[in-house]
């Protein structure tokens, strides 16, 4: 090949972005289209500059906003190719168009998106509002908790979308700042093994196999587009998790690092659960070990895959448990939190007499603190105990002044 | 496609359906198709298109059948260009990677797009790609309005037009802005090659459609469109229209090479009044009621003031 390879130590210390950077360029990714926007910014630099050293192969550009980022990302990725972007926030807002327009093409492209809040007021920070507007787009969406999920489900995230049984484009998520800048260890695997797990890309349908023309993003009305729309919902629904299950588990052979579709923490026996994503998975771990040592039995359920929702998988973790905190790090107008919704969905019609609360908490960036937890858990063991949620069902955390909740 | 690259004659432009079928939902008498085949018939090399959303686009890819015998896509109103433009990186890429399918073959990338999806909502994404310098060609359906939608103003709407969103009525003579200047506006970007181009004039189209398959970067090339539905005239009309729009020189025909160089490519034996233009439109019929004849005047000295710029830059060489 006429690109260098990078040697690279066992463990690297990176942040969540330059981990997506580097999966990128062991998967040598062949056309990135992308448009800088905080926090992500650093990950299409990061190719960038591999391109600029000769680490990668490939066609770098450089477009004029998101909207056209993602649209060069489906014309690249229609023409038959490996093809890649990164974004958060307005700028995710501004591609949803085209966000749809990618996955009802069924073309694999895979997006990282680092999560930030959404204006206004304009804030630069972390929260999931982009993850979640990103929701019903027709993407496979994991999540990332700290730098090195960010650099394993890369992998992961091509292994699935390039798949011709799935061929639906796919997102990873990271916590804007929390996860995106701040430097962790990161166990690397060296080019060739990060290569041959993704494979060498194969095109299906691409424009530049000039004996098979090929016509992309045709029209349907009501005669076709139901059929359309159905069976790529089916496909999300029902071919996807089997192909996730299997690349996770191809992952940890490969590397000894093993992903679950839902990340279940001391849950076996566990009375009260708190439901999360992102980064507070981690620190909701921490305190249930510490509740644990109080005599409150606490578990933690981390969604690792968002879409599709893991609807048996959440079902199976929280059956047991008597309390239930969904905790959501958005704020969807006019409604309960996303969380908190689907999980009542799944829950329904189960044998379960679990209590479900949800909490909105961390927006614009804002911390979920250790105290905070250790008071969730409380609340939580004080509805388990009661039989009923003793506070309103839906609240927020840490928010300034007169205490804001409803339902 | 090893054969020799020849100019099809009249006959052969007019029945050839090598890479755009007759077979489409296009209105008897649109001159996209017309266009569209005298583009591609003015190569043999293989083609990446894009349509943005629009007449062509929801006429010509309707699931289960398509027009289309060449790579085609479509993502959104806006956007053809990038797509085209996201496609040309890839064969770059590949092109250097080696893993070309077939990289003997040598594509032409080309992006169609009407006036709204090129002078309005495009606009953006176009400006992006001749930055850029893509090797790739964005042509223009220009017919003056949002005909997909049935028939509202666009940027490139002229004054005095009627349109649904700018009617004429009892104290309003339709559309009050003149049509922006998108072949100087793309020109500026200092691409290559920019060039307003007509069916009816096909030797010359084909010619300009060639210099700019032949040129290393972008290309603009903006093409009058004549709607029998939005400009009110028989079918059988459109190229008597083309016609009166270029020898009327209300659409001029002309290139401006490297963003400077300016020539103009057709000059009319017989100028004939912008009057006449204007009178053979349902578009135009209430100019020429007493209380507007003034605009019909106006449209005459705006039409000669163009002229006479593009003449003087074309003589001037800037």
């Amino acid at each position: 090949m006429a690109f260098d390879k990078m040697e690279l130590r066992d463990i690297e210390v990176w942040d969540g972005n330059f981990a997506a950077a580097q999966a990128m360029r062991q998967c040598q990714i062949d056309v990135v289209s992308a448009y800088p926007i905080t926090p992500s910014t650093p990950i299409v630099e990061g190719y960038a500059k591999f391109l600029a050293d000769n680490y990668v192969e490939g066609e770098f550009v450089m477009v004029e906003s998101e909207h056209a980022a993602m649209s060069g990302c489906i014309g690249a990725a229609a023409a038959g190719g490996r093809v890649a972007t990164a974004t958060s926030s307005q700028g995710f807002a501004l591609m949803v168009e085209t966000l749809y327009q990618a996955s009802g093409m069924r073309l694999p492209i895979v997006l990282n998106v680092v999560n930030r809040a959404l204006a206004a007021p304009l804030n630069v920070n972390g929260d999931h509002s982009d993850m979640y507007l990103g929701r019903d787009c027709g993407w496979i969406q994991l999540d990332a908790y700290c730098p090195q999920d960010a650099y394993d489900l890369n992998f992961i995230a091509f292994k699935v979308a390039e798949d011709h049984d799935v061929r639906l484009p796919c997102m990873v998520h990271q916590d804007g700042f929390m996860t995106s800048h701040t430097a962790q260890g990161v166990h690397t695997l060296d080019d060739d093994t990060a290569y041959s797990f993704v494979g060498d890309f194969k095109p299906m349908n691409d424009m530049l196999d000039f004996e098979h023309p090929v016509t992309h993003g045709v029209q349907t009305e009501e005669d076709w587009h139901f059929e359309h729309k159905a069976r790529q919902h089916h496909d999300l629904m029902t071919k996807v998790m089997p192909k996730i299950q299997a690349a996770f588990d191809a992952f940890e052979k490969l590397s000894g690092r093993k992903y679950n579709i839902v990340e279940k923490y001391d849950m076996d026996d566990a009375d009260v659960a708190v439901v999360c994503m992102g980064t507070s998975v981690e620190t909701a771990r921490e305190v249930a070990t510490e509740m644990r040592e109080k005599g409150i039995k606490a578990g933690v359920v981390g969604l690792r895959v968002v879409r599709p929702f893991p609807f048996f998988e959440i079902q199976e973790a929280l059956k047991d448990v008597k309390a239930i905190a969904a905790l959501d790090r958005s704020s969807p107008n006019g409604a309960p939190g996303m969380l908190f919704n689907e999980i009542a969905g799944a829950l329904f019609n189960t044998d379960t007499k679990a209590l479900l609360s949800g909490y909105i908490y961390g927006l614009g960036g804002r911390d979920l603190t250790k105290r905070h937890l250790t008071d969730l858990y409380t609340e939580l063991q004080a509805n388990a105990d009661a039989g009923k949620v003793l506070t309103p069902l839906q609240q927020f955390i840490g928010v300034r002044g007169p205490k804001l909740q409803f339902l | 496609m090893s054969e020799m690259k020849k100019i099809k004659n009249l006959k052969e432009f007019s029945t050839s359906a090598d890479r755009f079928e007759g077979a489409n939902l296009l209105c008897p008498g649109c001159a996209h198709s017309i266009i569209v085949r005298e583009v591609l018939n003015a190569t043999n090399d293989d083609l990446v298109l894009s349509a943005s959303t629009g007449c062509l686009e929801v006429c010509t890819a309707v699931y289960p059948y398509t027009s289309w015998d060449a790579s085609w896509i479509h993502i959104g109103f806006e956007n053809g260009s990038t797509a085209v433009a996201g496609a040309e990186a890839m064969h770059k890429a590949l092109k250097r990677k080696g893993r070309l399918k077939q990289p003997e073959r040598n594509p032409k990338f080309i992006s169609f797009a009407g006036d709204g999806a090129s002078y309005d909502i495009g606009f953006q994404w176009i400006s992006g790609c001749m930055e850029r310098g893509h090797n790739m060609m964005h042509v223009v359906l220009d017919n003056e309005v949002y005909a997909n939608t049935g028939g509202q103003r666009s940027s490139s709407t002229p004054i005095g037009s009627s349109t649904t969103t700018a009617p004429a009525g009892r104290v309003s003579y339709g559309e009050k802005k003149n049509k922006k200047d998108m072949v100087s506006i793309m020109a500026s970007h200092g691409i290559p090659y920019a060039a307003q181009v007509a069916p009816n004039k096909w030797k010359d189209m084909v010619k300009k459609i060639q210099h700019g398959m032949a040129v290393e970067g972008p290309v603009f090339i903006n093409a009058v469109s004549p709607c029998t539905t939005e400009w009110k005239f028989d079918p059988k009309d459109t190229m008597l229209l083309t016609d009166l729009a270029t020898d009327s020189l209300v659409f001029p025909l002309y290139e401006i090479i490297d963003g400077h160089e300016l020539n103009i490519t057709y000059r009319p034996k017989n100028v004939i009044p912008v009057e006449e233009y204007l009178a053979a439109q349902g578009r135009f019929k209430h100019l020429f009621k007493d209380e507007y004849k003034h605009l019909i005047k106006e449209w005459q000295e705006r039409v000669d003031a163009n002229w006479e710029y593009l003449n003087r830059r074309e003589e001037a060489r800037v």
